[in-house]
């Protein structure tokens, strides 16, 4: 390689490799902040690395899954409360509109709301969350895996046992 | 050690070269994607969450992974045309850019099109769907670059150092859902480990991703080619190919 190629080369990888640790380190002071959501956990004990609690009164986003036997309806209107687990604590969420069609008893959600106690969440939107496993129902069925009324239900609240 | 390359630095040679790629990568890509697609769409089964809405992944998971290749590709060509200023290299960084980012605009619109009935929104400011609209900025801003100049080597120049500078976004995309929370999923289809999806799904996935590389490659080519007859308008091989065409 002649020398200017030889500096050109130096020079770029200079560059890029700059770039790339202050883009590591901007990014790892941020994670708190680029996390969509906390987890009932982290709203109960603080962030992991940081132990930042969220204030009551705070808006944020709550992932979690749906405990099962917990999803209560209101009779007359589209309000419903449930519970979000993770690993161990539970908080509850009030929500008062239309649930997304993959919301069911045991699903991963993602919340959206105001926190307004310790552990209760008002949320103005609810969006579920889906892995990223796919299969045919009767492999489903097979694993154990398969809701007891088949695609795309609506969760009701009373089926439970087959998660 | 470049010496079997030196042939290909010709502008002449490079166009029968990439004729004969260009051709096999059409053909092979049009029938995988055609392949792909109809299987996908119409004889896999049902998922047993999502029911029909999942197929739209046939779509989705091709082109995002391609518009993150592409971008890498286009990356290293930029490399190579800053270090060694090989105009070929600048040549194909513009000729890809407008592909990657076509690629990138179909998957933030297929998983928009996807996140409505399963998740319940079009959009969410989620760490993967963010870095994903930057890579479409980028590639926006590359070809913005390559044309902001009256001369087109310095637009080329600067074209390319925007393109080495945003690779750092493609790893960004990749781990976005392994480092932050996020309400994407992770990967179905990973390198090393075995994929999440049941076999009879899995195939033509498989096909889809492999079809629309190949066809990200023979749009590149296609433009590579255009872009060499056009600069090189003047040459008598170029009289020679048009005239043997026609």
């Amino acid at each position: 390689m002649n020398p200017r190629r030889k500096k050109r080369l130096a020079a770029t990888l200079a560059v890029l490799l700059g770039l790339g640790v202050a883009v590591g380190f901007v990014l790892f002071s941020m994670t708190q902040n680029i996390d969509l959501f906390y987890t009932p956990s982290e709203i109960i004990n603080g962030k992991n690395e940081t132990g930042v609690k969220p204030q009551i009164g705070q808006r944020l986003r709550i992932g979690g899954m749906v405990l099962p036997g917990s999803v209560k309806r209101d009779e007359n209107s589209l309000k419903v409360r449930f519970d979000l687990f993770d690993q161990g604590p539970l908080v509850t969420i009030e929500y008062d509109g239309i649930l997304p069609d993959l919301f069911r008893e045991g699903q991963g959600i993602v919340a959206n709301g105001v926190l307004t106690g310790p552990s209760t969440i008002k949320a103005h939107e609810v969006l579920a969350k889906h892995d990223e496993e796919y299969m045919p129902p009767d492999v489903a069925e097979a694993v154990g895996k398969v809701h007891p009324n088949g695609v795309g239900n609506k969760a009701e609240g009373q089926n439970g046992g087959a998660y | 050690m470049f010496k079997w390359l030196h042939p290909y630095a010709k502008s002449e040679n490079l166009y029968r070269l990439s004729g004969k790629f260009l051709f096999w990568f059409g053909w092979l890509g049009f029938i995988g994607a055609t392949v792909g697609t109809i299987w996908g769409l119409a004889f896999t089964p049902a998922d047993y969450q999502q029911g029909d809405s999942f197929r739209i992944i046939y779509l989705h998971v091709p082109t995002a992974m391609m518009s993150m290749s592409g971008y890498l590709g286009m990356a290293i060509a930029a490399f190579i045309g800053t270090v060694w200023q090989q105009r070929h290299a600048d040549m194909t960084v513009i000729a890809i850019a407008p592909v990657g980012a076509v690629y990138t605009f179909l998957a933030l619109f297929t998983g928009a099109v996807w996140g409505k009935p399963t998740w319940g929104t079009y959009w969410v400011w989620d760490a993967r769907l963010t870095s994903e609209l930057i890579l479409l900025f980028l590639y926006l801003g590359v070809i913005a670059l390559y044309y902001a100049y009256e001369d087109r080597r310095s637009g080329a120049r600067a074209a390319a150092i925007l393109a080495m500078v945003g690779v750092i976004n493609v790893p960004i995309i990749h781990y976005s859902v392994v480092w932050w929370n996020s309400l994407h999923q992770g990967a179905t289809v990973t390198v090393f480990e075995k994929p999440k999806m049941d076999t009879s799904m899995l195939w033509p996935l498989l096909i889809n991703i492999v079809a629309f590389g190949l066809l990200l490659g023979a749009f590149t080519l296609m433009r590579l080619r255009n872009d060499l007859l056009m600069k090189e308008g003047h040459r008598p091989w170029v009289k020679q190919v048009l005239e043997g065409k026609s």
